[in-house]
């Protein structure tokens, strides 16, 4: 793990936070973790009655794809950082990492959100996390993936899992959609390639088909 | 990111014992679809994050006879599922408004007032005031486009980012805030405040506080009420300009109006000479239009927004007429 003063060792997606930090230099980015409880803390802490945890590596469970996972993070990894880089759960893509792209999109009790977005302490609650790796048996398609293998609904695939994960939820709540309801339900992913079009047909035959709301 | 000691109580009076009564050391997290990425640019590091989402108090929609109570941690997809929200479309556009699925299901309702601005010299590092080494404000003469029309004869030039903030107002909401002294209830129109320096905040919120819950007064349904966004991506973004109104009608006559603009001054702007120009009138087009131009009236556009003036006048305009399409 990598030590408290250090930032994470995890790739910075885009490299916004560190020519940002580079920029930010002045403001206190930088303190080191050894420094951080002040007085005014420690009076807060005073009086509490939770646990705090943290800075340093804390062990957690996630639930994903149906089984408990164990690991050890510190509580600013993000749940994608947790999938990706301590659990070899790659299919969740970092993109953007500020919650604006999808490319992360994973399914937190059967709703659609951004791993980036989400501390993996918080999603260690209890909740369900899915992944586009637990979405069908291994060597198998989900009906929405079929669909868009068969509509071309990617170029270079790298929104593609964030745009599945995002269809296959909502076609849970809406099994039978119009074209036009389709586009509104994957207004949080973003493809650069341009490949709108194919995504949502694809999704609407998914559903046609009467297979998409099915994993 | 800068490590955080992170703490996940179960109650508020917990809660409120882990906060520090300086901004910056300790953030509360709930959805945390801005908190995440305001501590990834490092333009939050607090040294502890305290997390309200097993909090059971911060949840839930219920209505009682003062009126409809919204949980602080109500997220924007379950307000939008509540059967009561039939009644306020104001609220509903909103919130539909918020268009990725996925902050949907994130964002919460306190989220949403307490967001910090958008503004893009903040969110690169320099303070809410935007001011460079020397203390000139570098707004005025950069890249406002974005930036406020009204209330902008500084220090701040950002604009208010919530997206409940002018429906809320415009329907008589208040706002319940709990701190180290207990609780008070303030309306969601003092929630705002304009930042003097870079010591405040954009809200009055104190940094040892919680905002609980959102109370619409009863008296409020029998509003008719709307908003109307202007937009420059369908998805993904926020409003260039937005108008919320409620109108208490008798037949089309207004007896009393509420007219907020958002996203066009440091806070929802409460477009007090629109309101007193409806009052006592019946609503036509004609009236809309009027309504509007009296909104932007005191808009004093910087040297990149001046197209945001005709985006409110029009919001306005467009709000008022379907409100009172919309029954109350």
């Amino acid at each position: 793990m990598a030590k408290q003063s250090k930032p994470e060792k995890t790739p910075r997606g885009s490299g916004n936070g560190l020519s940002r930090r580079d920029f930010l230099k002045g403001t206190g980015a930088a303190v080191s973790a050894g420094v951080l409880v002040t007085e005014d803390l420690l009076r807060a802490q005073g009086q509490r009655t939770g646990p705090v945890v943290g800075p340093g590596p804390v062990p957690i469970t996630l639930r994903i794809n149906g089984q408990p996972r164990q690991l050890t993070v510190e509580p600013r990894t993000t749940l994608l950082d947790a999938l990706r880089n301590h659990l070899d759960l790659t299919g969740a893509k970092k993109v953007c990492d500020r919650g604006t792209c999808g490319a992360c999109t994973v399914h937190l009790d059967g709703r659609a959100i951004y791993a980036c977005t989400m501390l993996a302490i918080d999603a260690a609650r209890g909740q369900e996390i899915t992944t586009i790796e637990g979405l069908a048996p291994p060597e198998q398609l989900h009906p929405v993936s079929a669909a868009f293998v068969e509509h071309d609904a990617q170029q270079c695939g790298f929104c593609t899992p964030g745009f599945v994960m995002a269809a296959v939820a909502y076609l849970r709540q809406n099994p039978n959609p119009t074209y036009e309801q389709v586009t509104h339900a994957l207004g949080g992913n973003l493809c650069r390639c341009g490949t709108y079009m194919g995504v949502r047909h694809a999704v609407v035959e998914a559903a046609m088909r009467g297979k998409g709301g099915r994993s | 990111m800068q490590a955080f000691e992170y703490a996940e109580p179960k109650t508020l009076n917990e809660a409120l014992g882990l906060l520090s009564s300086r901004w910056g050391e300790t953030e509360v997290l709930a959805g945390g679809t801005d908190l995440l990425s305001l501590m990834k640019n490092y333009v939050a590091t607090p040294k502890r994050v305290v997390n309200l989402k097993r909090i059971a108090e911060l949840r839930g929609i219920a209505e009682d006879s003062e009126g409809l109570r919204i949980g602080a941690l109500t997220t924007v997809q379950e307000l939008l599922e509540d059967q009561h929200l039939a009644r306020f479309p104001a609220l509903t556009t909103a919130a539909e408004g918020i268009t990725s699925p996925q902050i949907r299901n994130m964002g919460t309702v306190g989220g949403d007032l307490c967001q910090r601005p958008r503004c893009w010299y903040f969110r690169n590092g320099f303070g809410l005031l935007a001011r460079d080494a020397q203390g000139r404000a570098l707004v005025p003469e950069g890249d406002n486009r974005y930036h406020a029309i009204l209330g902008n004869e500084g220090p701040a030039y950002f604009v208010s980012a919530s997206s409940f903030g002018p429906p809320l107002i415009a329907l008589g909401a208040r706002v319940r805030i709990a701190g180290p002294s207990g609780t008070r209830e303030i309306p969601v129109a003092e929630f705002f405040v304009i930042p003097r320096n870079e010591n405040e905040r954009e809200i009055a919120l104190r940094p040892n506080e919680i905002l609980t819950e959102v109370i619409l007064p009863a008296t409020a349904r029998e509003l008719h009420n709307a908003t109307y966004e202007v937009r420059q991506r369908e998805f993904l973004d926020w409003p260039l300009a937005t108008a919320s109104v409620a109108l208490e009608l008798r037949e089309r006559q207004i007896r009393r109006a509420s007219v907020v603009l958002g996203h066009v001054a440091p806070i929802p702007w409460p477009a007090l000479s629109a309101t007193a120009l409806l009052e006592g009138k019946t609503l036509t087009e004609e009236i809309a239009a009027q309504a509007g131009e009296q909104a932007v009236a005191a808009a004093r556009p910087l040297s990149k927004n001046r197209y945001k003036v005709q985006l409110a006048r029009v919001a306005v305009k467009r709000a008022l007429l379907a409100a009172a399409q919309g029954g109350a």
